[in-house]
């Protein structure tokens, strides 16, 4: 097992459940199921949810740009004061939102790393709805491990991952970890 | 994040950067076409001045607006309750019972904040009190320095005229200091007061000996009512020696910034055409105010400092 969780106080990784070639695999898959949805590139826009979300948007964006030869625009989503817990924990730092400036008549295309309790986004809806108006909104995720307290699914999963609720799921993603991994493991 | 917000005392270096990291990321909301987050949902927050102003009353109240917080103005003139005679801390009990979460309170007297703080539950932000602070103008001053330079260690930073008064005078030199700027306090001896040689800041009583090396140049408010204290002979004379006027301004780096807190005298500290210079960002000071007050509101009040998630 890679000395992952150590980095993070009190985590301890009880599995990896992906590594980067299976990361690799599914958001090359879910790059293809939005094309294929959506009928080709056209008013598509790759919208990661930060923290993590973000740098797997950039990567779908790449991929569907590569195979389908057309440009795709992109961008990242704070959804930090959309929040509905906002007012229950301590305030976070923002990160910029960079969205193309223009969403009104496409179809963004919500990209997260874990679809846990909808909550998140829930927000990201707010905060999309106060952007524009697109023609539509869909969701593509790394994992979906259950759990909703919201009636929200997914359009796009890269792997269903059967969890309890006192398991942690962590993705770790290149651009901010140092390397590709899905890990379950819990808090002490 | 801290409970009120009184004196840039309070603030260390790195919690000053997260006010100004986060004033950055709100900044957005300012030029998309809805300009509102829903983060304050359910929150008010009273406007109490006792002084008159016009851009940082309406700067918290836009401020808070944006955050979808409800505002009160209180104004105490002559259409409010102060007029019947009531008393500071009455009125700060009545807001208190009617369920305020902020009060921004600018009040004639130093230290009128501090007092505020331990009647109310309530976050209190200072807006300006006597001669003490106005720790938000300071916040803004520093986005709009850092908006041009990036850093501050090494900047050169020049506060001239009426020190003696100015609460945006001690505020900046706090937050300057604290942030790694030089700070040289610029002015006749009659409006520099003798404690400033502890504030960490240079003093000089000669514009022109400092103009070559400042990247900011920071003018205060001849404050006119004052000219009966007799601390400088004419406003034509102070012109002369302690305004920037267009000979001075072209003596400056190129790249310097010239800036003043508002509301100005044009043809007094300032000249009128000096104040539209492309180097002169008095107006992005304006713009940038507001993006530091939602910051401040959204730290201060939006979350528990309990819950850590």
């Amino acid at each position: 097992m890679p000395d992952i969780g150590a980095a993070e106080r009190g985590f301890t990784v009880k599995a990896q459940v992906m590594g980067s070639d299976d990361v690799r695999r599914a958001l090359t898959r879910i790059a293809h199921e939005i094309v294929e949805r959506n009928k080709g590139t056209e008013d598509l826009v790759i919208v990661g949810i930060r923290t993590r979300g973000a740098p797997l948007a950039e990567r779908i964006a790449a991929a569907i740009a590569s195979f389908e030869n057309a440009d795709v625009a992109s961008g990242a989503l704070d959804v930090t004061l959309y929040r509905d817990d906002v007012n229950l924990r301590a305030p976070r730092n923002l990160e910029a939102t960079t969205v193309p400036a223009d969403l009104d008549g496409r179809v963004v295309v919500l990209v997260d790393d874990v679809l846990y309790t909808g909550r998140t986004i829930r927000a990201a809806f707010d905060a999309v709805l106060d952007l524009g108006r697109p023609r539509a909104i869909r969701l593509a995720v790394l994992v979906d491990r259950g759990h909703r307290e919201l009636p929200i699914r997914a359009d796009h999963v890269g792997k269903n991952l059967p969890t309890s609720a006192t398991e942690v799921v962590k993705v770790h993603v290149n651009e901010i970890d140092g390397e590709d991994a899905v890990l379950i493991g819990e808090y002490a | 994040m801290i409970k009120h917000l009184l004196s840039m005392d309070q603030l260390s270096a790195d919690e000053i950067t997260t006010v100004l990291d986060t004033a950055d990321s709100l900044r957005q909301v300012t030029d998309r076409p809805i300009k509102k987050l829903p983060t304050l949902r359910g929150r008010t927050v009273c406007n109490l001045f006792y002084e008159a102003s016009t851009r940082t009353r309406i700067s918290f109240e836009l401020a808070a607006k944006r955050l979808s917080a409800d505002v009160i103005n209180f104004s105490a003139d002559s259409k409010s309750s102060v007029a019947k005679g009531e008393s500071f801390k009455d009125t700060a009990w009545t807001l208190e019972a009617m369920g305020v979460d902020a009060i921004v309170v600018r009040h004639g007297s130093s230290g009128a904040p501090l007092q505020l703080s331990k009647w109310v539950k309530a976050s209190v932000l200072n807006a300006g009190d006597g001669q003490h602070e106005h720790p938000t103008q300071a916040l803004l001053d520093l986005f709009s320095i850092r908006e041009h330079f990036k850093e501050f260690d090494g900047l050169n930073v020049a506060i001239v005229g009426d020190v003696l008064h100015s609460r945006v005078a001690r505020s900046n030199v706090k937050g300057l200091v604290t942030m790694g700027a030089n700070v040289t306090l610029v002015g006749p001896p009659t409006l520099i007061p003798p404690q400033a040689k502890g504030w960490g800041a240079e003093i000089s009583h000669d514009l022109d000996a400092v103009l070559e090396d400042l990247d900011v140049v920071y003018l205060l408010r001849v404050q006119k009512e004052r000219q009966s204290e007799q601390l400088f002979p004419s406003l034509r004379e102070y012109a002369s020696v302690w305004g920037l006027d267009a000979r001075r301004a072209t003596r400056l780096k190129r790249d310097a910034l010239i800036m003043h807190p508002g509301p100005m005298n044009r043809g007094v500290e300032i000249a009128a055409d000096v104040s539209e210079y492309p180097r002169s960002i008095i107006l992005d000071q304006v713009t940038n105010g507001l993006a530091v007050r939602m910051s401040l509101l959204y730290l201060m009040l939006g979350g528990t400092e309990e819950v850590a998630a």
